[in-house]
């Protein structure tokens, strides 16, 4: 099932004139591991889509659900259909901040720790989460990566006891995504 | 927030998991099995509920057909079977022609072939004359064209030609044309109910020996498993039995309790 089914694009509506500190990507990688007794299962999606704001420090995700694509067919179709409900919650969506934004300047080469706390909304959930991240700047472009955990209770996604343990209470979730300036 | 800024549009959402399994509830549906996925197939049939209690609501007698499907790729299923009526062997071929699908290319409906060859090898009874291996076989081609219209609610026409090399009755036509109506809709996450019907235009003895199939069923989906129970006027569970020669007179009660356990092994990466 290497096809990708679903394509996300974003299109980007032209903002206010001043958007020199906004960066864009729109291929980001997310992927995340359950690891349970019976059996560990991943998943990935490459089409992020995320702006940063190096003026403000604001930061955003979208993705759609259907774009993670798992090593066996069914999986996917089980974690569509009967999990996340993709054809109901079709998007996760994080909107947070650089809480030690005044102390870091994306402006400049190099790498920084930063922390980020927002609102994840996942299967029509929406949690508050505090997590660390690596942006590391290079010319142009900036590189981030983050890793942190998400319970899938705390989203309201059940797991029916017959698959308790090919299910992991707690996923791990990591994030790879390069931005690039935004050009209208 | 920037959230306006990022709008993400689906170029093209193909429809997946039209049915949870490979049948309606006896016709075939539009599902395939997965690239380098290995479907096992038990089905069981048990004798007529009209049998009464003397014969335990046909639970008494059970017919059996145990079948493997390969996905060669995610368009191509290869399968084989063996029934215990009428002690028949089946080989199969699954092709997926055109895939429903929403966005920058619009296609309403998924549409499939499906080819079957079965084998009857039952002994004729003493004294008659033993068909041939070719008189013994059947071939069944269905052309299966569905659609999800919405997340919980599924159709699919079935025009579908059965032609027999060998019929025993004079009456009987080598060919019969029909076409199947089906459909889902899942009351639940995990559970459907799942109706069947096979209408045939050429048989000369529909209403007095054959009659048009009709199944109802549930779907119960497990994770690895999907269980399907029904109920259906049709003993034999092939295609060529249950298309052309389903026996079944629902008005006189005669109908069969069935179960098919579905259980998908993975053989490979994708």
């Amino acid at each position: 099932m290497k096809k990708i089914y679903i394509l996300s694009l974003a299109l980007c509506v032209p903002f206010l004139s001043s958007s020199q500190g906004k960066y864009f990507s729109r291929d980001g990688k997310i992927d995340f591991h359950s690891k349970a007794p019976v059996e560990d299962i991943e998943a990935h999606h490459n089409q992020v889509s995320s702006i940063l704001n190096t003026d403000n420090g604001d930061i955003v995700f979208s993705m759609l659900i259907k774009g993670f694509e798992f090593e066996k067919a069914l999986m996917q179709e089980h974690f569509n259909e009967n999990y996340l409900e993709s054809d109901k919650y079709p998007k996760a969506i994080f909107e947070g901040k650089i809480m030690n934004f005044p102390d870091v300047d994306l402006t400049k080469d190099g790498s920084y720790e930063l922390e980020i706390h927002g609102d994840l909304t996942i299967h029509g959930v929406t949690k508050s989460y505090n997590m660390p991240a690596t942006m590391e700047r290079k010319g142009e472009s900036l590189h981030g990566v983050s890793n942190f955990k998400v319970a899938v209770a705390d989203h309201n996604i059940k797991i029916p006891s017959a698959v308790v343990d090919n299910i992991a209470e707690v996923v791990d979730v990591n994030v790879n995504i390069t931005y690039q300036p935004y050009k209208k | 927030m920037l959230e306006e800024e990022t709008q993400d549009e689906v170029q093209l959402e193909y429809a997946y998991a039209t049915f949870k399994s490979t049948r309606i509830v006896n016709t075939q549906s539009i599902e395939n099995v997965p690239k380098k996925d290995l479907l096992f197939v038990i089905q069981h049939r048990f004798g007529r509920i009209n049998g009464g209690i003397y014969e335990f609501f046909g639970l008494d007698y059970s017919t059996i057909r145990f079948g493997l499907d390969y996905g060669i790729s995610d368009r191509i299923t290869v399968g084989i079977g063996r029934s215990s009526f009428q002690k028949t062997y089946d080989g199969s071929i699954k092709i997926k022609l055109a895939r429903q699908v929403e966005g920058q290319k619009n296609f309403p409906v998924g549409v499939s072939l499906f080819s079957q060859a079965s084998l009857i090898t039952l002994r004729v009874s003493e004294g008659d004359p033993d068909p041939t291996t070719q008189q013994r076989m059947a071939y069944v081609n269905e052309l299966l064209i569905a659609r999800k219209f919405t997340p919980s609610f599924s159709l699919q026409l079935t025009p579908a030609w059965v032609h027999r090399n060998l019929v025993t009755d004079e009456e009987q036509p080598n060919d019969i044309y029909a076409l199947g109506a089906g459909g889902r809709l899942k009351i639940s996450q995990r559970v459907s109910v799942n109706l069947d019907y096979m209408y045939q235009f050429n048989n000369p003895q529909k209403g007095s020996i054959y009659y048009d199939m009709v199944a109802l069923g549930f779907d119960i989906e497990t994770g690895g498993h999907v269980f399907s129970l029904h109920i259906t006027n049709s003993h034999g569970m092939l295609d060529r039995y249950f298309i052309a020669e389903t026996t079944g007179d629902i008005s006189n009660g005669d109908l069969y309790f069935g179960f098919n356990i579905n259980r998908v092994f993975h053989l490979g990466k994708n």
